[in-house]
């Protein structure tokens, strides 16, 4: 028996920052011995055991009769913490030798390294969170951009499974009526009549299909947008590339790995994160010398949710090249550019925008067309609840299917046994969206995708 | 004295426990308070209805007796929703309610293996946990190795009019006493419910001249597979006569509202599904001007009228007076005032699925006495404690159960172990979410199984079930490759006045049209190409399954997909001795709801009322750990 519950009375720990960055590492440790275990290696004015909950204290870590490093010590009483243990934060400076000398002190005190995910898995086990919170958890993890963060804050702090709650009342209302009607085939009382079926299911549905349009924008935004750059040689690729990262002024890194070939850049404009491709004018299809780069280029642009296809403004529209281009994805997803209009006043080259690499004209549009291109035409804000997980895109999209089956069947005059199938269906997997309806699939998921001190 | 097995009531439930059990096998006696009240309908003289009718189609197919005996004293037998959906198609019948109980006594007394004991059981013997015999009010004392408890409504009974009551378990028969007592004692708890019945009017004082006539099915089918259609139906068949109440009724019933003891106890946040009486009726569908009145016929020769729709346990004087008001009752005599009787049940967290008690080895609680209402519901239940029962005495390992995918009765039972009743729990179409495959007409191929592996259903009737399977199957994949030709079909297709072809359409497609049925497709087909079909026209049975299988195979196939899903989690088992108290994330309530009920899968732990899905994942990460 004890053996399911063992895990859950441990003490773990482990570094709660990224590993060998940052100014200072943080030390999470939780469970019923962490402030007994950290207070007897901790040398404070405070004993720990004696803290109150959510109170900071100043001290040194001793181990081994020597003194590992000055810290601060967040302390944590259950509930009232992350997993709803008891729990202590140690911050300490960055440095790897330290962050490993204190875990290995700790572990010493009875105190076992978590697993990915534990806390998080403690804090749903602790009623902290629930499904839909624990999952954001991960997305806030992997967040590399503002926007990101804020949208999978939002997921954590219930706002989608407050709508998707609140869709699956309104379904539950429905069926229910529909199969009570059932019951009462005898006495012909109609609960709920056939139109307002149909109403009721229409308005769910257009809620739906609202939280479906989000993903686009909620995938931009936890996801980033790849962009490739193509264009034969000379039209202004690396020109343009540099002016666009100094204009947004962000992360600015070569991605270590990639050839020459296809350079990776990432830069960050209004919190979403751009990855730029850049095929270096290598031809898209097969010749005989540039095979291997041939390939990668090939690959960039299939990957890409926008392609900038560049012409020069006095060689003209590369058609031949635009032609190889639309066999490997679809014309929605490319933006014609006119480059080096510093040069020429007049032109009639077919183009989306025209810019000026050397002067920065035209870049600012550019952008507004890219970000365009990227989430669609609608504007969202990252404030209302947003889709930005496949999971619960898929199972959104389940739903409105099973929905519009069911109005199907109401309109072909099928009996109220029918129409409830589809509806049952509907909610099912909109309950599983936010741990209504809990699958072990869905479990095993969630928690495999952590890592390690969360 | 000894028996194997001892069943207590000679009720609906104690039938069919002692039937299958008898059949397979063990030795039975049957202790019953009158002898000639063997399945006595204690209410409305009839069987089936929606999701009942369910009920008696599944505890046919698995053996049971209940459809026989329906079908052999039903003066008028309809089947009930067919404007909708074959699923929820439900057969009912009236029976002649005294011939019920002879045809119930008539088989009762011809199984071999079966005593019957007229007496009253006043005391249940254990010993170290485990049933060894029970004493009666003569004063014997009968060992067993089994019991199966079938009380009905006779614990302690208290029947009520108005503010009026007095001690019986039914109308004219004494209740039991003692019984409950010693099951306490054991360790038991238990509770009080209530239920209600109809006045019953003078047959010759309604004025039938102004009433509606309701009669049975011009071709009425049989709820048993076993009954012989040549000879079908037995008796003479009746109509009944449709009236309602109005306003005016209603004012009068309200006047004593302050003196339902019924409607006192059912006011209090009880759900809308339970069968209401008039007075419930009146007030939770206070929109609704009328409610309607089936007046029913309570035999052949039977000088009753039973007033369907009409139950309360309003005082006899305003029972009077409103029914004085309804159309064609204004000179009617009440021979006999509605009334609510109140009698000892035992909350079903207390069972297994099986049915056994989970305190102590060898007792089975089935029917009325687990919160049900319903003579179909303590059927379904007597036979389930029945086949258990045997089994374990049989010392075979195997414990019989049914799943919510599998019937009515898995529907009933799961509910009943798992949710907090707190009122007469009955059969509905809506608490059975496989519906679409729970059908009547698939009762057999559902169940039969099950059946023959018990010895109730025979080799003969499971081996034309089997090869029916199989033309069903074969036909079916047959309808898919057969194409009919643009020419070959219009001039069907414009007869039925649905929508030409242009192309090819396969048989299965063509099918799904609500203008066509197969039958008529099929005669359109080489006979002699196809012998497959010429089999199937000749096989009635066949034939509706595969017709229904492809017209509805969309829903089919998405309900089956739900219950592959939900199927996931029936699968993850918790283990006997797993301890819920010790969980320590979770609300004590869930724990206790947990703790009490035991379930043995995390899908039987999600249906427990009162333990959220949160409750649930959680017992899934530590079941995993
Ligand atoms: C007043 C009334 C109103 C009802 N209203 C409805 C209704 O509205 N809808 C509905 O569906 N159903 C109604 N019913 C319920 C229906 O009659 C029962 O659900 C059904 O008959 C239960 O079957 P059973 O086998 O559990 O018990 P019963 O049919 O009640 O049979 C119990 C049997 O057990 C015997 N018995 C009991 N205790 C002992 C003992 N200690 N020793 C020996 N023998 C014993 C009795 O003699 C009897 O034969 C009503 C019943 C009554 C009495
Ligand atoms: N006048 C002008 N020259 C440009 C512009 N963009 C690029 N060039 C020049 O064009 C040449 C090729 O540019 P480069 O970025 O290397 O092209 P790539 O081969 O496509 O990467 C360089 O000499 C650039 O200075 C522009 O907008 N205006």
């Amino acid at each position: 028996m004890t053996e399911y519950l063992q895990n859950n009375e441990d003490t773990i720990a482990a570094l709660a920052t990224p590993a060998g960055v940052g100014a200072i590492s943080v030390i999470r440790v939780s469970g019923p011995k962490s402030i007994e275990a950290v207070d007897s290696i901790f040398d404070g004015a405070v004993k720990l055991i004696r803290a109150n909950t959510h109170t900071i204290h100043y001290g040194r870590i001793n181990y081994a009769n020597e003194v590992i490093d000055d810290v601060l010590v967040s302390v944590f009483r259950a509930p009232n913490s992350y997993t709803g243990e008891d729990s202590i934060e140690i911050s300490t400076h960055g440095s790897q030798l330290i962050v490993e000398k204190l875990i290995k002190s700790l572990l010493e005190k009875d105190i076992r390294l978590a697993e990915p995910g534990e806390f998080t898995k403690r804090a749903f086990l602790n009623g902290r969170m629930d499904l839909a919170q624990a999952e954001a958890v991960v997305d806030v993890i992997n967040s590399r951009t503002e926007a990101s963060l804020r949208g999978a804050r939002n997921q954590l702090d219930g706002l989608l499974s407050a709508k998707v709650d609140s869709l699956r009342e309104m379904l539950i209302n429905s069926s229910s009526m529909l199969e009570l009607e059932l019951d009462f085939a005898e006495e012909d009382f109609e609960f709920l009549p056939k139109d307002k079926v149909i109403e009721k299911i229409d308005e769910i549905i257009f809620e739906i299909e609202k939280l479906l349009q989000t993903y686009s924008f909620g995938k931009v935004i936890r996801d980033g947008v790849n962009v490739a750059l193509v264009g034969k040689p000379n039209v202004g690729k690396s020109s343009l590339l540099n002016y666009m990262l100094k204009e947004s002024r962000a992360i600015v890194s070569e991605i270590p790995g990639t050839t020459r070939d296809v350079i990776r850049e990432e830069f960050s404009l209004d919190g979403i994160l751009f990855r730029l491709y850049d095929t270096a004018g290598i031809r898209l299809t097969e010749d005989a010398i540039e095979k291997e780069g041939v390939f990668r280029s090939r690959d960039a642009v299939k990957n890409a949710d926008v392609v900038l296809f560049l012409n020069d403004i006095i060689d003209g529209f590369a058609e031949d090249l635009y032609k190889e281009l639309k066999q490997l994805i679809k014309e929605d997803k490319i933006l014609k550019i006119v480059n080096k209009i510093d040069l020429l006043h007049n032109h009639n080259i077919e183009c989306d925008v025209e810019i000026s690499a050397k002067t920065g004209e035209g870049i600012e549009s550019l952008f507004k067309a890219m970000k365009q291109k990227a989430i669609g035409s609608e504007s969202y804000s990252e404030r209302g609840a947003v889709v930005s997980n496949l999971r619960h895109f898929n199972a959104l999209k389940k739903a409105k299917d099973h929905l519009v089956q069911a109005k199907d069947s109401v309109k072909s005059g099928m009996s109220g046994e029918f129409i409830a199938v589809d509806l049952r269906n509907a909610e099912s997997s909109l309950g599983e969206i936010i741990g209504k309806v809990t699958t072990e699939d869905i479990l095993n998921n969630i928690f495999a995708k952590f890592c390690i001190g969360k | 004295m000894h028996f194997d097995l001892i069943v207590v009531g000679g009720g609906h439930a104690g039938i069919e426990a002692s039937h299958a059990a008898a059949k397979m096998g063990v030795s039975v006696g049957i202790v019953t308070m009158d002898k000639t009240a063997f399945g006595r309908m204690s209410c409305n003289p009839a069987i089936g209805g929606s999701a009942k009718g369910h009920l008696v189609h599944e505890i046919d197919a698995l053996g049971g007796v209940m459809g026989q005996i329906a079908d052999r004293s039903g003066i008028q037998f309809r089947v009930l929703n067919k404007s909708k959906g074959p699923a929820v198609w439900a057969g009912r019948s009236q029976s002649d309610k005294k011939l019920y109980s002879v045809e119930a006594a008539k088989i009762i007394s011809s199984t071999e293996n079966i005593t019957i004991v007229e007496d009253s059981v006043i005391e249940a013997i254990e010993e170290d946990r485990k049933i060894v015999g029970i004493r009666t009010l003569k004063g014997n004392e009968i060992s067993c190795k089994a019991l199966i408890v079938c009380s009905g409504t006779f614990l302690n009974g208290l029947m009520h009019t108005g503010l009026k009551s007095t001690r019986g378990g039914r109308f004219g028969e004494q209740p039991a006493v003692g019984l409950t007592e010693s099951l306490i004692k054991m360790g038991f708890e238990s509770g009080r419910l209530k239920t209600g019945t109809p006045p019953r009017l003078k047959l010759d004082t309604i004025n039938y001249d102004i009433l509606e006539e309701q009669p049975g099915d011009e071709n009425p089918q049989p709820f048993s597979r076993r009954t012989d259609k040549t000879k079908f139906p037995f008796l003479p068949q009746i109509s009944c006569w449709l009236t309602k109440t109005d306003g005016t009724v209603h004012q009068i019933l309200e006047k004593g509202f302050d003196r339902s003891p019924m409607f006192r106890g059912l006011i209090n946040g009880v759900g809308p599904r339970y069968c209401p009486s008039i007075e419930d009726k009146i007030v939770r569908f206070s929109d609704k001007p009328n409610h309607q009145i089936f007046l029913e016929p309570e035999g052949l020769d039977s000088d009753l009228i039973y007033v369907n729709g009409f139950s309360t346990s309003l005082p006899e004087e305003i029972q009077r007076e409103a029914i004085a008001k309804i159309p064609g009752l204004e000179n009617a005599e009440m021979v006999r005032p509605g009334y609510a009787i109140e009698y000892d049940y035992f909350p079903s967290y207390q069972i297994d699925l099986s049915l056994e008690t989970k305190l102590i080895k060898g007792i089975y609680f089935a029917g009325q006495i687990n919160g049900t209402s319903g003579y179909e519901e303590a059927a379904g239940q007597g036979l389930v404690a029945g086949i258990n029962a045997a089994l374990k005495i049989l010392g075979r390992k195997e414990e019989f159960v049914l799943k919510r995918s599998d019937a009515y009765i898995g529907v009933l039972i799961d509910d009943l172990v798992g949710k907090t009743i707190n009122e007469p729990y009955r059969m509905f179409t809506s608490l059975a979410e496989h519906r679409l495959l729970l059908r009547q007409d698939n009762a057999d191929r559902r169940l039969y199984e099950f059946g023959h592996r018990y010895g109730l259903i025979s080799d003969d009737e499971f081996k034309e079930m089997k090869e029916r399977e199989v033309l069903i199957t074969k036909s079916k994949d047959l309808f898919e490759e057969i194409k009919f030709k643009p020419d070959e079909i219009n001039n069907l297709l414009e007869s039925k006045a649905t929508n030409l072809i242009d192309n090819a359409e396969p048989v299965s497609k063509l099918t799904k049209r609500p203008e066509l049925n197969l039958r008529d497709l099929l005669q359109e087909l080489d006979h002699e190409k196809y012998p497959l079909v010429k089999s199937l026209l000749a096989n009635e049975k066949a034939l509706e399954q595969v017709e229904i299988e492809l017209k509805y195979e969309g829903y089919i196939q998405r309900q089956q997909d739900l219950i592959k899903k939900m199927e996931k989690l029936e699968e993850v088992k918790i283990p006997e001795s797993f301890n819920f108290l010790k969980l320590k994330t979770i609300s004590n309530e869930s724990k206790e709801k947990l703790h009490k009920v035991r379930p043995r899968s995390i899908g039987q732990a999600s249906r427990i009322s009162g333990v959220s899905p949160s409750d649930i994942s959680i017992l899934l990460v530590y079941l995993k750990n």
